[in-house]
Parts: C-alpha cells; sequence; structure tokens
C-alpha cells in the first residue's frame, strides 16, 4: 500500500519526530480537526491545544500540541509546536502546571475572546487527558 | 631585581591562575559541545518558520491590509535594538564583538537623526553600553537563573517587543548577536526582525498554491509574532554557543600565556639564585685572600 507520506515534528530545541510511514495525520486545527491523508492539497493552517493523532504502519501515536502550525506540500508534513507532549509517557505534574497556569491566565482581565477561547479548549483538553 | 622570595611568590600566583583558566577551559569545552549541539538541533525549527513565512508572504495579495509586523510602519523614524550578550564575562572579544557592531550602527542612527531606543539582554551588554547610551536603554533583561537556553525566555523577549511595537514606540526593531561559526570565530549579526526582510525570496516557491485556513492575514498575524520568538530563539542559541566558544579559546590562551609567564619567571628566579651563590663565593674567596 504506497498510501504513506512523511512527517516531521519539530519544536524550538530539536526535530521532535519524524517518520516516512504515516498513513493518516489528526490534527486539532484552528477551525475544526483536520485528518490528512496522502496527496491532500497543499495546506497551512493552525493549531489550537489539542490532540494530534499519528496512524502509521507501526501503530497509532498521540501527542498533547500546545500550539502550531503545519505546513503540507508534496506530501511532506510539517508540524512546528513550541510545546508537545507524548501522551504514552505524560507526567502527570507537568500536565497540572500547565493546567494551573492556563487557569491563572484566564483569570486575568485583560485577555480577548479568542484568547479566552483558546485558553478555554486548552483546559478542556488538559482535563480529559488528565 | 626582586628578591628571591617575591620571585617565589609570583610564581606560584602565576601556577595558580593558570589552574583556574585551565578549569575554565575544560568546563567551557563541555559546555560547548551542548550549546553546539542546541544551537544545531534548533536550526531546523527557524528554517521551516522561515519557509513558511516566505511562501505566505508571497501568497498575499493585498500588500497594503498586510500586518504590520511585515510590511512596517511605513515609517523609519524610531529605531529599537535588542542587543543581546551573556551575564558573564571571561570570554575574550565576545560581548566587546557585539556591543562594537551595535555602537556603529547607532552611530548610524543617530547621525540621520532618527530616535535610538536599546533593549538589552543580557548583564554584560548593559554594563559597556550604560555609560555612552544610559537614556537610551528602555529595558534591561537578564536569564542568569534559567541553567539553559529554552524557548520561554525568548518568548518573554518579544512579548515585550510586540507589546512595544503595538504601542507603537518604534518602527524598525533589529536585534544584535555573535553567529557561531567555529570556535575560534564568531561573527557579530544584526537582523532586522521588525519589519521582516523577505530578501531571500526564493523563486521557484511562488509557484506553489497553498490552501489556507483560516484566512492568510490571519495566519500571518499569528504567525509574525512566533517567528519572532524563534528568530530570537535562535539567537539566544547561537549565542550561548559562541560564548563558550569565545570563552574556551580565551582560556585556553590565558593558560598559554600563563605557562610562558612561569617559564620566564623560573629563569629569572634560577638567575638571581645563581648570582647570590656566586656573590657569596666570590665573598669568601677575596676574604681568605686577604688574610
Amino acid at each position: 500500500m504506497s498510501e504513506e507520506y512523511s512527517l516531521e515534528i519539530v519544536n524550538p530545541e530539536k526535530s521532535f519526530l519524524s517518520k516516512d510511514d504515516v498513513t493518516e495525520v489528526v490534527v486539532p486545527a484552528f477551525e475544526g480537526e483536520i485528518g490528512i491523508l496522502k496527496d491532500h492539497i497543499s495546506i497551512i493552517s493552525f493549531l489550537k491545544p489539542g490532540i494530534i493523532k499519528i496512524f502509521s504502519n507501526s501503530g497509532e501515536e498521540s501527542f498533547y500540541v500546545n500550539d502550531g502550525i503545519i505546513e503540507f506540500k508534496n506530501n511532506n508534513l510539517s508540524i512546528l509546536t513550541s510545546l508537545i507532549l507524548n501522551l504514552k509517557d505524560i507526567d502527570k505534574e507537568k500536565i497540572s502546571e500547565i493546567q494551573k497556569s492556563a487557569e491563572e491566565e484566564l483569570n486575568k482581565s485583560e485577555i480577548n475572546d479568542q484568547e479566552k477561547y483558546l485558553l478555554d479548549q486548552k483546559l478542556e483538553v488538559l482535563k480529559s487527558i488528565n | 631585581m626582586a628578591s628571591l622570595d617575591d620571585l617565589k611568590k609570583r610564581i606560584s600566583s602565576v601556577k595558580s591562575t593558570q589552574k583556574i583558566t585551565k578549569a575554565m577551559k575544560m568546563v567551557a569545552a563541555a559546555k560547548l559541545r551542548r550549546a553546539q549541539e542546541n544551537a544545531e538541533k534548533g536550526r531546523p525549527y527557524s528554517d521551516k518558520m522561515n519557509n513558511i513565512i516566505l511562501n505566505l508572504s508571497n501568497g498575499i495579495s493585498d500588500i497594503d491590509n498586510a500586518p504590520k509586523l511585515l510590511s512596517g510602519t511605513g515609517q523609519d523614524k524610531v529605531h529599537l535594538c535588542v542587543v543581546m550578550t551573556s551575564d558573564r564575562g571571561l570570554c575574550g572579544g565576545f560581548n566587546t564583538n557585539i556591543i562594537k557592531k551595535a555602537k556603529l550602527y547607532f552611530q548610524k542612527i543617530l547621525d540621520e537623526g532618527k530616535t535610538l531606543k536599546i533593549i538589552t539582554v543580557g548583564t554584560k551588554g548593559y554594563d559597556q553600553l550604560k555609560r555612552l547610551y544610559a537614556d537610551n536603554i528602555i529595558e534591561r533583561m537578564s536569564f542568569k537563573e534559567s541553567k539553559n537556553t529554552n524557548y520561554f525566555d525568548a518568548d518573554k523577549v518579544s512579548k515585550i517587543i510586540i507589546e512595544k511595537f503595538e504601542k507603537k514606540e518604534f518602527d524598525v526593531c533589529a536585534i544584535f548577536y555573535n553567529q557561531f561559526k567555529n570556535v575560534i570565530t564568531q561573527i557579530p549579526q544584526e537582523q532586522q526582525i521588525i519589519p521582516l526582510k523577505t530578501s531571500e525570496k526564493e523563486e521557484n516557491s511562488s509557484e506553489h498554491s497553498y490552501e489556507f485556513e483560516p484566512e492568510e492575514d490571519e495566519i500571518l498575524s499569528n504567525l509574525l509574532p512566533k517567528n519572532i520568538s524563534t528568530q530570537i530563539f535562535k539567537a539566544m542559541l547561537e549565542n550561548s554557543a559562541s560564548e563558550q566558544g569565545s570563552r574556551m579559546s580565551a582560556m585556553d590562551n590565558a593558560t598559554r600565556n600563563a605557562g610562558e609567564m612561569v617559564d620566564k619567571l623560573t629563569i629569572e628566579y634560577n638567575r638571581s639564585r645563581q648570582a647570590a651563590i656566586t656573590k657569596e663565593l666570590i665573598e669568601i674567596i677575596s676574604g681568605a685572600e686577604s688574610l
């Protein structure tokens, strides 16, 4: 089956993950989840806090991301994100920490609707995995 | 001529200085390897980011309505300079090189009658600039507490920059840092981040059309602040690798110089010891002869 394409996830510190046998990636894009299969049209989009699901020949993996940008071009998917955690070996303490800082941020008065929406999203996702 | 005792003291003090510089060199070498690794690992992110922005700005149809961070305010009156230096000294010309580069730029700005504002990152830069440009420094930051260069520190810097930009406090922003080439060569860099310079446009990238979700403008206005953080983070990584490299070669030199000094002093010590013995002998002999 030649339904595979390559995926690279990078965060500022390093290249986090690189795979050549990905069949589908579901990303939490800004305007709703997008599933990307091979030969998808070239696309650039944003991520909101959520779960990235990667289906590959070697199995299924899930990651939590804080934010990010995706670019799909010529069957290469790049995901840039500032914070990414593997759901398999997730650190409960770390999650609580992020959750706490998000809550604090939410209680500040000067945030706008968009930020509020993003933070709400974040908390929801964090609660669901914690 | 210094007495034998003085020479002895000087030799031992130079030797202990040599021990310190040698230890600092080893520490710097160990840190350098890690910093260099980090700098290399960080490159894909900023490269990719750059690529995406290039593709985006090529795709944008209405340049007049493009986000201000990309196109600038249309003015060129107030310049903001972010000077990134280290928090520690004893690293050769590292800080001085950045400052030198920055000062040239400052002079140019001031000569043209424009307003200059400075943000210093790292305490050494502040120390060197406060004498001449104390009135221009609007903010000083240092990340002494963070052990490693991390993205969140870079984010803090960029948040301040963006906040000031939104308040229309400046028109053009440039950052100064040292690019790491190798252990003995670090190149001081001046990089303009607002408005973004897209001079390295690839010709072939414009052929490719993208689907955007949400609209181009919205993506750009979200992406550009991130790009600033990324550029600053990259500068920080390059800087930390450069700092260690510079310190390593500076300490290597210092160790060698101390070694030479010890050799010279030892020769002098031996000579004067021999002279003292000869003098004593002459005294004894001439004493015996006069009897």
